[in-house]
């Protein structure tokens, strides 16, 4: 056979394990999507049911009498504290890109921007280890009952109780820094790679330095901050390790204000999984492999849209770094 | 004839108004505090993962194995070793063949699809991986927690940073190298293999050396399927869980007891120290690479 098409072959790894995933996914989570229907996204109840009762049938299938399984509380948790972290690192990151790319040259920029990216190299578990040991009492000691003083009297969901620290708004704070470098550093790239004439005739016409970076060439990039954010956007919805340690795993709840513990969908998997085993009829394990497919294709779909849009928009030339 | 010259550049402060003025500085300090929170908060993780980590390290912890809620970390120290190990052994032939295809037949709709895929694939939250490893490995094929079944998950993980770093390198090779080998009679595999992979291996080595940075720092797609033992490696593939720094970290950090947690800042440290030694060294070589 021609080295071409072994070397094709070989290639097929990437798909195939793509495929794979959402294939067995689909096939042995089946069951639980037949039984949970259109339930599954829109009830806020996750119960096991009696363990200790005869599995009764229902819809075909037999489960624990009592069990439900919907999770609501889950897609609540995951976009909010999604929508929290891109709100706190979009602006970050815009800041830090503009100063990086206009402030400072040379080797300054090169090193800086190397030890700032180097946050997004660090391990989520690494992550999840600092907020559960210094950033959760900061926050429930000093910024908390600060926020629920000050803001909290004119915007409600910022209104006390302030909880323990564990809570959707630890989450987002921790999120937000996992995925800030990636947002800064691709809008750093572009800001960079825009053309000097749009700076000269900018400051030919009498705008400041300032002026000229945040009329003139930020809105050139606004494309690539899109997608940056999209791509942002995907890793956290799928970050489990830092947000299964600082958000407090809620169970049922919907969040009330932001300290409120939450759980997402990713660190559920994670927090569940023991306890879902004791199921003898397998549907709350199947259940939870149909949050691990609903997750994955969401991602698959925010990651492809991602990357299309980059694709597309970027002006051609270095392909944005994994 | 004296000269006059005419103001250049930004105006001079008389002529601009005063909100202008205001505007472009708030405008520098906000940027520049935005940079200066990322340093803190960086430095902030930085100074608490060594200076803890750094006084819970002893000679011990190196030599035995973990005991209760104390001991060493020599058992998930081995773990994390044996694991990566196994994911590059499966994604480095796999992921640098990939990287190949993608960068030399570039044009081709199956390179085209390969490397949006995986593009899409890094994206892919670990967790899922590692459930799929659970449904397939543990429950389908009855390995149970083991090596095998971590491993293969890791290297589904690092996949895509392998295909996309090696397609990166092969990039760099300029074409008249592969034009003297053709002009030469040589085939196919062996321009691709003896003059290309050479030339760009220094690139290559960086994206394998960033793959393994990400499989020691995984926690999630392990925990369902290497699971955790206190004991060292028996040796076998299947059929016995095996021990990994990560989980230390994640387990020992909630204990009630200092030792437990003296633990998991060791192993926070040594994770941690393992992966931004790998990304600085990467980087030098990258710059070195790309002026």
């Amino acid at each position: 056979m021609k080295f071409r098409t072994w070397i094709a072959i070989i290639a097929g790894a990437l798909p195939g394990s793509l495929g794979a995933v959402i294939l067995f996914l689909a096939i042995y989570a089946w069951p639980a999507i037949r039984l949970n229907g259109l339930q599954f996204a829109i009830h806020n109840t996750w119960n096991l049911g009696n363990l200790y009762a005869d599995p009764v049938t229902t819809g075909g299938v037999p489960i624990q009498p009592g069990a439900h399984y919907g999770i609501l509380f889950l897609i609540v948790g995951t976009l909010l504290s999604t929508l929290i972290a891109l709100l706190l690192a979009v602006p970050v990151g815009v800041g830090a890109a503009i100063f990086l790319a206009e402030a400072v040259s040379g080797k300054l920029r090169l090193w800086i921007s190397f030890f700032v990216e180097l946050l997004a190299a660090i391990p989520s578990v690494v992550f999840g280890l600092w907020g559960y040991v210094v950033l959760i009492p900061f926050l429930a000691h000093y910024v908390f009952p600060f926020f629920a003083g000050t803001l909290g009297v004119v915007i409600p969901i910022f209104a006390g109780p302030t909880g323990s620290g564990y809570g959707l708004l630890t989450a987002g704070i921790v999120l937000s820094m996992m995925i800030v470098p990636l947002i800064a550093a691709t809008l750093r790239d572009a800001l960079v790679a825009q053309p000097a004439a749009m700076r000269e005739s900018a400051m030919a016409i009498g705008a400041t330095k300032f002026e000229t970076v945040w009329r003139v060439v930020l809105p050139s990039t606004n494309k690539v901050l899109i997608g940056a954010s999209f791509l942002a956007l995907g890793r956290a919805l799928g970050e489990t390790m830092a947000v299964l340690m600082v958000s407090g795993n809620a169970l049922n709840y919907l969040p009330q204000n932001v300290y409120a513990p939450i759980s997402t969908m990713a660190a559920f998997i994670v927090s569940q999984l023991d306890s879902a085993l004791q199921d003898p009829t397998e549907m709350a394990v199947r259940s939870l492999a149909e949050i691990a497919l609903v997750l994955c294709l969401i991602s698959i779909i925010v990651n492809a849209l991602a990357r299309l849009m980059l694709l597309a928009w970027a002006p051609a030339g270095r392909p944005e770094r994994a | 004839m004296p000269v006059t010259t005419m103001p250049l550049g930004t105006p001079t402060s008389h002529q601009m108004r005063p909100s202008r003025r205001l505007f472009s500085t708030l405008g520098w300090a906000a940027t520049g505090l935005s940079l200066l929170l990322l340093s803190v908060l960086m430095l902030w993780i930085l100074t608490v993962v060594f200076i803890r980590g750094f006084s819970a390290i002893s000679l011990s912890l190196f030599t035995t194995i973990t005991q209760g809620n104390g001991g060493g970390l020599l058992n998930a120290i081995e773990g994390t070793a044996v694991l990566s190990a196994g994911a590059l052994l499966i994604a480095v032939p796999l992921g640098v063949g990939a990287g190949i295809y993608v960068s030399e037949y570039r044009n081709s709709p199956w390179a085209t699809t390969i490397r949006f895929l995986a593009d899409v694939l890094v994206g892919v939250p670990s967790i899922v991986m590692g459930y799929f490893g659970y449904v397939t490995m543990i429950e389908w094929l009855g390995w149970g927690f083991s090596v095998a079944a971590g491993s293969i998950i890791l290297a589904m993980i690092c996949l895509p940073y392998i295909c996309r770093t090696t397609e990166l390198a092969l990039e760099q090779v300029p074409g008249e190298l592969r034009e003297a080998g053709y002009a030469l009679g040589a085939t196919d595999w062996r321009v691709i293999l003896k003059i290309c992979l050479p030339a760009a291996l220094p690139g290559v080595l960086t994206g394998i050396m960033l793959a393994l940075a990400v499989s020691v720092g995984e926690t999630a797609p392990l925990l369902y399927t290497a699971g955790w033992s206190n004991y060292l490696w028996d040796g076998r593939l299947t059929h016995s869980p095996i021990g990994y720094l990560t989980y230390a970290i994640w387990t020992f950090i909630n204990e009630p007891f200092a030792s437990a947690n003296a633990l998991a800042y060791a192993a926070a440290f040594l994770v941690t120290a393992f992966v931004l030694l790998i990304n600085i060294v990467s980087r030098l070589v990258f710059d070195r690479l790309h002026p």
